[in-house]
């Protein structure tokens, strides 16, 4: 698990007037890992994550992804991350297929792989049936899969999943976790923030975050010996708790 | 009753909240208020003209100056041979050009009368008739003087005018009315139809269907602080344009707000009827602003009299509901003129009001079904 | 070059995708175009004429039939009661009062000027100016007669007399409708496109999909270029449609050159998205969009020279309408469509189009963050 770092954050602080979303994060993402990023709502998860991806500017700090600046080179990181945010973000009135080929063809793909990769992706997914449905007319449990399906198709080297799994049912969850899984494998970076606890578990790390700080960093063996807790959950009620 | 106050309320906080909205719905209309007050107009002034003199006598030199001096004209360019009219017109600056025959001047006294002619750009049809009105008219003024110097009374038959309700001739006399109608029904028509539709459009609207509300009562509590909202506004308008510029209420002024309360609940059903038919918010805008904005122009007299359009359209106008919230606001402000003379007009936009509000309810339950 | 086209690509389906929309930005032009181009003219006809006659001799009769047998009037109301004139007025029956007093044809005979009372409603001010124009006219004619048949009653030799002749170039018969069509089509695609660019980009930003277009490496120029290429086809395509149907219903004659005119239109069409786009950025959701569009389509719509000549506005108004696009379409159609006037005597507007379009464009492009 000590592959080579992705991201590497230090310093970092984001400031929105006064208040303080981000009050100097420092860590590291390791290659090929899962990184559970844990908080409240209202921790200042979803700011670190646009910061990561380019989509909003650190007010001081480094940070470093896939080897570009966020600040200076924000368009560079864009080209090696695939993103997928909780407020769901494909195109409603466009078909499962044209969203497919629309980030194919954002990315650069050429028509014959655009052709393959969707091809593959519906089968993997048993979606063939799907294809020109309208996404507006799918599930929520359909939708999640894939959009984080599409966040990945371009092969990027990390992915961010932004509360992937909020208000689907479990058995959706589950099979969400083994895309997960498989993704990791394929040596892509998967950075996943959740406030279901239990997911925290099939993390290789997890950090908890707490009023723009994070409060704890470990594998979730370590973090749980070391709160002397059974559960992540217990953990994080004795952090956000304290004494 | 208690409930759908407190909906009511919700509602208004949910646009007071939002202060560019407010701006905007109390901004607008004001602003454009005093834009067109002072700049749409049709009276002819400082319009390009040329000449082409090739006679150049003492008549000539007389008939140029008092064109020119008028205020109504400009001299763009002194021409010396035909081609360069063409050339002149082209450019577009020069709306006509004033043609001096060769020996203008002697044969007016030679024979007792010559012909000056006038080449306008017909591209522009109205510029064009008017600036050949009004040459026309400075050069039946400039026989009169010219008749009356030498002595002698010449007796003929002279008018004399009297310009009713609008003594002065201003453009703000007819302006005004038709730009309150008009932003009136837009601005109505588009909040009601894109407030409604939004609802549908998120989702949102179904949370509250199932809520105790009745749907009755969801569209009302909807509309009621846009009916509040747009009745001030037509206050502000009206006081702008009474302070701004001088056009004072010269009838009743109660019976004005009640025709624009009337006016506006009219302009409110149109718009909840626009919701039902369209399901996303690009759907309604397009046919509140696209669709209803160039025959709400045109069609309603606002600019262009009906009576001077071919006969068909008078029945076709008669739909527009403007057409008759115009008369009715011209009657009351500026004749002056009491319920007798608009009772009519007011009964059809009534029956309007009645007719959208109906047809609101049958899509409605359709769609429900 | 390809991410554009594919971006493109999804801006038309999602156009089309709405069934409503999909006709509608081809069906409303062409419908409202053959709809409103008749209707529009400020050619004067049938002035509703009421006499008040209190002379009643052959002279004041002899005046009626003049007026009457006129195209501009249409003879009404008669009434001795200058009470229930003024009635007929308010109630809007009658546009023209003309009193004739006791005594007129016996001074009319008699070399003493006859004078009668004209009452206009004046609330329109420009008509009010055209009727009385007209009726001066038929005075004229009518003076012009009794001048033939007493030569010996009036005094002197001849009064010396200019008459004027009134031609009108490139439309000689001052027909509306080739004035109205190019103006009407430019209004109708100036505002499908406006709209429907800018609420398609508040949409996204509404809904939340431009998030997810952000986070790609999709840059800047590239996306506002496909959201403006869409509408620009659009736009072009509803103009020739609407050029064609004109050229068949309403005989517009086409001068110019066609290539001129659409480039003209592809520049001004540029301008407009731009324009959209730009303000596009200032709104959170499609309600403020629509109330800003509202605002600056009525502005730059009524500015624009088409429905009241841009020389009565005051200068401060006119020099406003140098950054306004409309305007200057609404002159360059007309030049090349009606005039046949080349790209040189056009240049100047086609320069500071140009200028506009640029301009409007770079702030869109520099406005439009992906990055917060």
């Amino acid at each position: 698990m000590t592959g080579q770092s992705v991201i590497s954050v230090s310093n970092l602080v984001k400031k929105f007037g006064s208040f303080v979303a981000n009050d100097n994060l420092s860590f590291e993402v390791y290659e090929g890992e899962i990184f559970g990023f844990l908080g409240a709502n209202g921790a200042g998860k979803t700011t670190t994550i646009r910061i990561l991806s380019g989509l909003s500017e650190p007010t001081s700090g480094k940070v470093v992804v896939a080897g570009f600046d966020a600040k200076k080179e924000p368009e560079k990181i864009k080209k090696n991350i695939g993103y997928m945010c909780q407020k769901f973000s494909l195109y409603e009135d466009l078909t499962v297929k044209e969203n497919i080929t629309l980030y194919g063809g954002i990315y650069g793909m050429s028509k014959n792989l655009i052709r393959e990769r969707t091809a593959m992706l519906l089968e993997k997914l048993s979606f063939q049936a799907w294809g020109d449905r309208l996404i507006s007319s799918l599930p929520l449990g359909f939708k999640q899969k894939l959009a984080f399906s599409i966040a990945i198709l371009h092969e990027p080297r990390i992915v961010y999943l932004d509360e992937p799994t909020g208000g689907v049912d479990p058995i959706t969850r589950r099979q969400f976790w083994e895309m997960i899984y498989e993704t990791a494998a394929r040596g892509i970076t998967v950075f996943v923030t959740t406030h279901y606890m239990d997911e925290a578990e099939y993390c290789d790390r997890v950090s908890i975050m707490n009023e723009g700080r994070i409060v704890a960093l470990d594998t979730p063996e370590g973090l749980k010996k070391s709160y002397n807790a059974s559960s992540i959950e217990e953990v994080f009620v004795k952090i956000a708790r304290p004494k | 009753m208690k409930r759908f106050l407190g909906f009511v309320k919700k509602e208004f906080l949910h646009i007071f909240r939002d202060y560019r909205t407010l701006i905007i719905l109390f901004g607008i209309p004001a602003a454009q208020i005093m834009i067109f007050g002072y700049v749409v107009s049709n009276d002819l002034k400082d319009a390009g003209v040329a000449f082409l003199d090739l006679s150049r006598d003492e008549v000539t030199q007389k008939l140029t100056d008092k064109i020119c001096s008028s205020g109504f004209f400009r001299l763009t360019e002194t021409l010396t041979s035909y081609n360069d009219i063409d050339k002149i017109l082209k450019k577009g600056k020069t709306k006509a050009v004033i043609v001096f025959q060769k020996d203008f001047g002697r044969d007016l006294f030679a024979e007792g009368k010559t012909t000056m002619s006038v080449i306008a750009d017909g591209s522009e049809p109205n510029m064009a008739t008017l600036v050949t009105n009004y040459i026309t008219a400075i050069t039946t003024d400039f026989n009169i003087e010219q008749a009356r110097a030498p002595g002698g009374a010449v007796s003929l038959i002279s008018a004399q005018v009297r310009m009713f309700y609008n003594p002065s001739l201003q453009g703000h006399y007819m302006f005004v009315p038709g730009v309150i109608t008009l932003i009136m029904i837009l601005i109505c028509a588009l909040m009601t139809s894109v407030t409604i539709t939004r609802e549908k459009e998120f989702g949102t609207m179904e949370v509250l269907l199932v809520s105790p509300l009745r749907p009755t009562q969801i569209i009302l509590g909807k509309v009621t602080p846009y009916f509040i909202l747009s009745f001030i506004n037509v206050i502000v308008i009206l006081l702008l344009s009474w302070f701004v510029f001088g056009l004072p209420v010269k009838g009743s002024l109660v019976l004005l707000l009640a025709e624009s309360m009337l006016y506006i609940l009219m302009s409110l059903s149109l718009g909840i009827l626009i919701s039902t038919v369209s399901s996303t918010m690009q759907q309604a805008i397009f046919i509140s602003m696209v669709g209803m904005m160039l025959p709400t122009i045109l069609l309603s007299g606002f600019i262009y009299p009906i009576e001077n359009m071919p006969w068909i359209y008078n029945w076709v106008s008669a739909i527009m509901p403007p057409r008759y919230f115009i008369i009715i606001i011209k009657d009351i402000m500026i004749k002056g003129t009491g319920f007798a003379y608009i009772w009519k007009e007011t009964l059809i936009l009534a029956f309007m009001t009645m007719v959208f509000i109906w047809l609101s309810i049958r899509n409605f339950r359709i769609r429900l079904h | 070059m390809r991410t554009i086209l594919y971006l493109i690509r999804k801006e038309f389906l999602q156009i089309f995708r709405n069934k409503f929309i999909g006709r509608a930005i081809f069906g409303v032009p062409i419908i409202q175009m053959l709809i409103l181009v008749p209707a529009v003219t400020f050619e004067m006809k049938n002035i509703s004429l009421c006499i008040v006659d209190k002379d009643m001799t052959p002279e004041s009769r002899g005046l009626i039939s003049r007026l009457d047998g006129s195209t501009f009037f249409h003879y009404r109301y008669t009434t001795f009661s200058e009470s229930q004139a003024r009635q007929l007025m308010n109630a809007n029956k009658c546009t023209l009062v003309l009193e004739i007093p006791r005594g007129f044809g016996k001074d009319t005979g008699n070399g003493i000027p006859g004078r009668i009372m004209a009452s206009i409603n004046a609330i329109n001010s420009s008509t009010a100016q055209l009727t009385w124009a007209y009726l001066n006219g038929v005075l004229r004619d009518y003076n012009a007669d009794i001048i033939r048949q007493n030569p010996g009653s009036l005094s002197g030799q001849p009064v010396p007399i200019i008459q004027v002749t009134n031609r009108y170039w490139y439309n000689e018969k001052l027909v509306y409708s080739h004035y109205m069509v190019p103006g009407i089509l430019g209004i109708l695609v100036t505002a499908i496109g406006f709209i429907l660019a800018g609420l398609n980009m508040v949409r996204e930003k509404e809904i939340g999909t431009i998030e997810q277009i952000n986070v790609t490496p999709v840059r800047k120029y590239q996306f506002i270029i496909s959201k403006m290429a869409p509408f620009l086809i659009i736009g072009l395509i509803d103009l020739a449609l609407g050029m064609v149907l004109g050229k068949l219903f309403f005989k517009v004659p086409f001068e110019g050159s066609v290539a001129l005119l659409f480039l003209c239109s592809t520049i001004f069409l540029i301008a407009i998205l731009g324009f959209a786009l730009f303000i596009s950025t200032f709104a959170g959701t499609q309600q403020q969009f629509m109330f800003i569009a509202f605002f600056c389509m009525i502005i730059f719509i009524l500015m624009s020279g088409i429905f009241t000549p841009l020389e009565s506005m005051p200068g401060w108004a006119q020099r406003v309408d140098l950054v306004n696009p409309v305007a200057y379409i609404m002159r360059i159609n007309r030049m090349v469509i009606l005039k046949g006037s080349t790209i040189s005597d056009i240049s100047r507007d086609i320069w500071s189009l140009v200028a506009i379009a640029v301009s409007f464009t770079f702030f869109a492009v520099k406005r439009y963050r992906k990055t917060a």
